[in-house]
């Protein structure tokens, strides 16, 4: 990007050319844009419709709520609002367990020399080929075992799976452009590696903490499959498991459905508009590296 | 194999090869001082949590599900605490099933559907958006909407949006003229697995585009320049300057893309359950059947190990990838 746009400066004659044609990009480019858009953010606008449109009329549901109606929200709060709230503490928790552990390891890979930084890299590596379902199905009779069904540390703990890998990946890329000699000149200041690692590491690395947080919450918060397999019963459920069941039998009220996806996605919009750089960097981050 | 990964993470720091030739001598004289043992055992101890998260979240499963593929393991097991050694039979019966082999149908044309798919309206959409123009940032956010929002909302509204009778889909078909017949997108067993299909490219876009975008913007200007001077614009400007440096992050969107859609379970247990008729059941999905409908553990278990081989293929040629990425 910035390469781009330094171009027209350094690069002089030939670069006259670039410019105009850059500049002459029409405005039906942001028609088609807006279009495009359009068309492939179609349905969740339609999700929002729905949630908006009064219970039992979601045939031949118009394409506006005419008849704007919050009940499917009400419904969804009445039934969901312990699932919400366990969502979230899992989700928050499982951002706590992903920075405590990957952030020292991301740290350690990208500056020291150790024997068991290789060792690790290629096993988050390869993690990335692991199934999930492997995964549950092992996890389901360790849990069983180990009182860890239906918790909530059991799900906090499964759902870090998506964010410890990514993290440390993530992490790792950014703090190796950390000059070595910041931390070397703290460590003659007689800073202990301990002390160096939190008042010089942490704070430089501050936006790849962000970003792997954010990620790690995502995950977390659209975990479904560990919220499937390791819970049995009604007491721990994720609000994915809750709209899941919805779906699961016949649905006669699609506004509440609606309305509760809508409820559920709601994280991802607003870390989108709040955090949108954070996002950007994760997703090119955490996957080429 | 651990040779392979050492390399990798210093020459990833650019600032490495520099550092590493000093680094010992300026650490020298402290480590005499304070015990050069001791601060090696530091430095393991920040490694420590992420070795043990990884050998009981990764390593461990891994090995459990070695061993149940060879067990008996059923409800009975978790009453009882025994699961016999039963050898290869419940490979052999899930192999011999009559789902296996439409299973594996199944996976292979939802991976390659969802790859191809995904791909070519990625590539197409980041090369509209790689010049810029008035909002192409905005709306270039909120393309990664879908790809943010949990898959399970996703499917809820995909299954009243395919709805075979109230469906909006079905509904705009009509008003078009374009088919009356109000087909079950997800109900009919030849249409069932397209329309999976098709949801999954759509949640699959927002992330090949940012990285094929992303990929587009590393592309020095001054090429372009060059070959325009030379007579290449448009398509043999794409084909002989975008295409060719554009093909390392190609091959990592291609094989992540093929990693992540062999294991997709979501999407279809949302959209379909696996049905009507297991048209859409794959191996991952009959895995999770076979384990948490059927509570055969052990087969399930013998059905995620051989998805873990096809994905292990892949995994060799990733880490081929990684590698060269790294090391450019």
């Amino acid at each position: 990007m910035s390469a781009a746009t330094a171009l027209p400066a350094t690069v002089g004659a030939p670069a006259a050319r670039v410019p105009e044609k850059k500049s002459r990009r029409p405005w039906w480019a942001t028609v088609v844009g807006i279009l495009l858009i359009a068309l492939l953010l179609f349905p969740l606008y339609w999700m929002l419709n729905v949630s908006l449109q009064p219970a039992g009329s979601a045939v031949d549901t118009p394409v506006l709520p005419f008849h704007l109606s919050f009940d499917g929200y009400r419904t969804a709060i009445d039934q969901q609002s312990q699932n919400l709230l366990t969502s979230l503490v899992v989700s928050l928790g499982s951002v706590v367990v992903s920075l405590v552990v990957a952030t020292p390891a991301a740290y350690a890979m990208s500056q020291f020399r150790l024997r068991g930084v290789g060792v690790l890299l290629f096993a988050i590596l390869i993690s990335q080929m692991i199934p999930g379902i492997v995964i549950a199905n092992a996890l389901y009779s360790a849990y069983n075992d180990l009182g860890l069904l239906n918790s909530i540390p059991g799900l906090i703990l499964a759902d870090a799976s998506a964010g410890i890998p990514f993290g440390i990946l993530l992490m790792r890329a950014y703090m190796g452009s950390i000059p070595p000699s910041l931390v070397e000149a703290a460590r003659v200041d007689g800073a202990g590696q301990i002390r160096a690692f939190f008042s010089i590491v942490l704070p430089i690395s501050r936006n790849a903490l962000i970003t792997s947080s954010l990620f790690t919450f995502l995950f977390a918060w659209g975990d479904f499959l560990f919220a499937l397999t390791l819970t049995t019963s009604d007491d721990v459920r994720p609000i994915t498991l809750g709209i899941y069941q919805y779906i699961g039998t016949h649905v006669s009220d699609w506004s509440s459905v609606m309305a509760t996806a809508v409820i559920a996605s709601l994280s991802a919009v607003v870390l989108l508009v709040f955090a949108q750089r954070f996002i950007a960097a994760g997703v090119t981050g955490g996957s080429v590296k | 194999m651990a040779e392979v990964g050492v390399g990798a993470p210093g020459a990833s720091a650019a600032t490495r090869p520099g550092r590493s030739s000093d680094e010992p001598a300026a650490r020298q004289p402290r480590g005499l001082r304070s015990g050069r043992g001791r601060e090696r055992l530091l430095e393991v101890c920040f490694l420590v949590p992420a070795a043990v998260y990884m050998v009981l979240f990764f390593g461990y499963p891994v090995v459990k599900n070695l061993m149940m593929g060879f067990q008996d393991y059923t409800t009975a097991t978790f009453f009882t605490g025994e699961a016999p050694w039963v050898g290869l039979r419940n490979y052999s019966a899930v192999v011999g099933s009559s789902i296996f082999t439409k299973a594996l149908l199944n996976t292979a044309l939802f991976t390659v559907g969802s790859i191809v798919g995904q791909f070519v309206l990625g590539l197409a959409i980041a090369v509209f958006f790689h010049r810029k123009f008035p909002l192409s940032g905005v709306l270039r956010a909120l393309l990664l909407l879908p790809w943010l929002i949990p898959l399970i909302a996703a499917s809820a509204v995909w299954r009243w949006i395919l709805d075979q009778d109230n469906g909006v889909l079905n509904r705009v078909l009509d008003a078009l003229h374009l088919t009356s017949s109000h087909p079950g997108w997800l109900t009919s067993t030849s249409l069932a697995l397209i329309a999976v299909i098709g949801v999954n490219i759509w949640i699959g876009i927002p992330f090949n585009t940012t990285i094929l975008y992303g990929g587009l913007q590393d592309i020095p200007e001054e090429l372009y320049e060059a070959g325009s001077l030379d007579g290449a614009t448009r398509w043999r400007a794409f084909r002989h300057i975008t295409w060719p440096l554009l093909r390392p992050v190609v091959t990592v969107v291609l094989v992540l893309g093929v990693v992540y859609t062999l294991k997709v379970l979501d999407i279809i247990l949302g959209l379909t359950h696996g049905g009507p008729a297991n048209a859409t059941q794959t191996i991952a999905t009959q895995s999770y059947n076979l384990s948490f409908s059927q509570y055969d553990f052990g087969q399930g278990a013998a059905l995620g190990n051989i998805l873990i081989v096809i994905s292990l293929v892949f995994a060799v040629i990733y880490l081929r990838v990684n590698r060269r990425a790294v090391d450019e």
